[in-house]
């Protein structure tokens, strides 16, 4: 591929070279150094009490119900994702348009507002909460209340990354499969999941992230019972607010740990499909 | 067969009415199913505890003075802080898009970082950093400049946490920006403002309006972030998400489900603008 050498708006060295210096001290500013402060903070009072501070009691005992909450949460919106991606991709139907809006809801409520809708409803002064108090079931102040909230913030995720994806691919291939005689398993199996996989993984690792780190939808049906319904974002502002700060860090800096994983996934899922894409362009070239 | 074969023929694969393809049934059921159940359900408890109040209380409670305040910082805040990511949204997705440099793979993949990051360490975080004696805060303090506690510290959260929506929604349609047009105003002379202005600006505007919509409603929402930095002083510093904290302390569920009520509206109104703007504008982009 031979490039033309053309020159385009923002070509001349010295715009180009000023935008990329004022590009880079930005993500310096707004990126970089917060990132490095966490983990400064986090290992201030060297890293005997750095350890200390994860494997007191408390702490470990949030990192549980954390990863119970993410445990939870992932495989059930993963399952309802991939149903509504082959659903509004693969079939036309009135209402399709408004099921698409509809599963954004999530991203425009304030977590603040999902966490009261839910606690309205399930609390003790609600209508199925009270139905359940007599059945005594309690599900807010405690870890059912917290896994309710987290699949309703995190569920569009998955939806989000396989819609456009699936749309773009088309249904062509999944038709041949049927004319052919395959079941629907199969279909998923041997068509779509090659085909997905690395959206899919992205959409799990990004509901995953957020499993972890939701806190304004968390804190108002927890009940921050501290051992208890406390999760990893929770810890970190009853640390806060106790005035031990190197200890919200420290918690902190594992939660920056699962965010700085996240985005070498979505980088490295970009990368595979720019590599799968270029290797369709050779394909058809060479035909 | 004869339904199943269609699908087969080019071009018609995608026309309406035909289902070729297994589980039509299934997943409408399960998708159905479960945005009845996790979305819409629990807005019937909101309804019940508003519907429970008297119109009269319920304005009372929504037009109180500290709530009114309340909106005011919350909707002028998220305003500026959509603008600034605007701003510094453009200026990454074009740096990005358009040049090559060492580090570029890197500084793509941070710009997620935001979505990435728990809320609550984001606050403790930008909290510590503009403290007095933080990072940055003695830059501020020198320069007389009140960071924590004031308007100015929830602008600096909420434009943290949105900032990806701008560089997200224009960096694609930067991509795909043909470079004729471009090239030919170049060789006409022109400069390289004259070419954003009239060229690019235009190409990238819906876009750069939708990033705008959806980072400023991200904004309104935002808690976690905010509430570490912000110090929460009554009509001073204090969003409307904490405001239906507060009231949730008080045990004055009716207050908090009333204010609730106002933002939950306020944000649906907002997401269905972005999702017609949208609309309209792909549908000219496809001249569909």
């Amino acid at each position: 591929m031979l490039q033309r050498k053309v020159m385009r708006a923002g070509d001349q060295p010295l715009v180009k070279w000023t935008l990329i210096a004022l590009a880079f001290i930005t993500t310096m500013l707004m990126l970089v150094i917060p990132l490095l402060l966490i983990f400064d903070m986090a290992l201030s009072a060297g890293t005997g009490t750095y350890w200390d501070n994860l494997t007191n009691r408390y702490t470990v005992h949030a990192i549980g119900l954390t990863l119970l909450v993410a445990a939870l949460t992932v495989p059930i919106n993963l399952v309802f994702g991939v149903f509504l991606a082959w659903l509004v991709t693969r079939f036309e139907f009135p209402g399709r348009k408004a099921l698409i809006t509809l599963i954004d809801i999530p991203f425009a409520v304030s977590p603040v507002v999902a966490g009261l809708l839910y606690l309205l409803l399930y609390g003790s002064n609600g209508w199925l909460g009270s139905w359940l108090m007599n059945h005594d079931v309690q599900l807010m102040f405690s870890w059912p209340g917290i896994v309710m909230v987290t699949v309703f913030v995190t569920c569009p995720f998955v939806a989000r990354e396989l819609i456009p994806l699936m749309q773009q691919q088309g249904r062509e291939e999944e038709e041949a499969g049927v004319v052919l005689g395959a079941t629907g398993w199969q279909l998923f199996r041997r068509i779509t999941l090659p085909n997905i996989q690395w959206a899919l993984l992205y959409g799990v690792v990004l509901t995953n992230a957020r499993a972890v780190g939701e806190f304004g939808a968390v804190s108002v049906v927890s009940g921050n019972i501290r051992g208890e319904t406390n999760t990893l974002s929770l810890h970190v502002e009853l640390l806060y607010q106790d005035y031990n700060v190197v200890g919200a860090f420290a918690s902190a800096s594992l939660l920056a740990g699962i965010a700085l994983l996240t985005i070498v996934v979505k980088s490295f899922v970009e990368w595979r499909q720019a590599r799968q894409h270029a290797a369709l362009d050779e394909l058809v070239d060479n035909s | 067969m004869n339904r199943s074969l269609s699908g087969l023929l080019p071009g018609r694969s995608s026309q309406p009415g035909k289902r070729v393809l297994p589980g039509f049934a299934l997943s409408l059921g399960i998708s159905l199913f479960f945005i009845s159940v996790v979305l819409i359900l629990p807005v019937t408890g909101l309804i019940a505890h508003t519907a429970g109040m008297g119109w009269e209380q319920y304005w009372a409670v929504i037009t109180d003075e500290r709530v009114m305040a309340s909106y005011k910082v919350t909707l002028w805040t998220a305003a500026v802080a959509a603008m600034i990511n605007a701003l510094v949204g453009v200026l990454l997705a074009w740096v990005l898009v358009r040049y090559e440099f060492p580090g570029k793979r890197i500084m793509d993949a941070l710009v997620d970082l935001p979505f990435a990051l728990p809320t609550a360490v984001a606050g403790i975080t930008l909290a510590a950093l503009f403290a007095q004696d933080g990072w940055y805060g003695q830059f501020f303090d020198m320069l007389g400049i009140k960071v924590s506690f004031t308007p100015l510290g929830i602008i600096i959260a909420m434009s943290f946490t949105s900032l990806p929506f701008v560089v997200r929604t224009v960096q694609p349609v930067l991509e795909d920006q043909a470079p004729e047009d471009e090239e030919a105003a170049v060789s006409l002379g022109a400069t390289d403002w004259t070419v954003f202005r009239r060229i690019l600006f235009p190409a990238i505007w819906p876009a750069l309006m939708t990033g705008i919509g959806l980072s400023f409603c991200r904004s309104l929402g935002e808690f976690g972030a905010v509430i570490f930095i912000a110090g929460n002083m009554p009509y001073v510093s204090e969003i409307t998400s904490l405001m239906i904290f507060v009231r949730l302390q008080e045990f004055d569920h009716a207050a908090a489900s009333a204010i609730a009520s106002v933002v939950l509206m306020a944000s649906l109104v907002l997401l269905l603008g972005i999702n017609l703007w949208q609309a309209r504008y792909l549908r000219r982009l496809h001249g569909r």
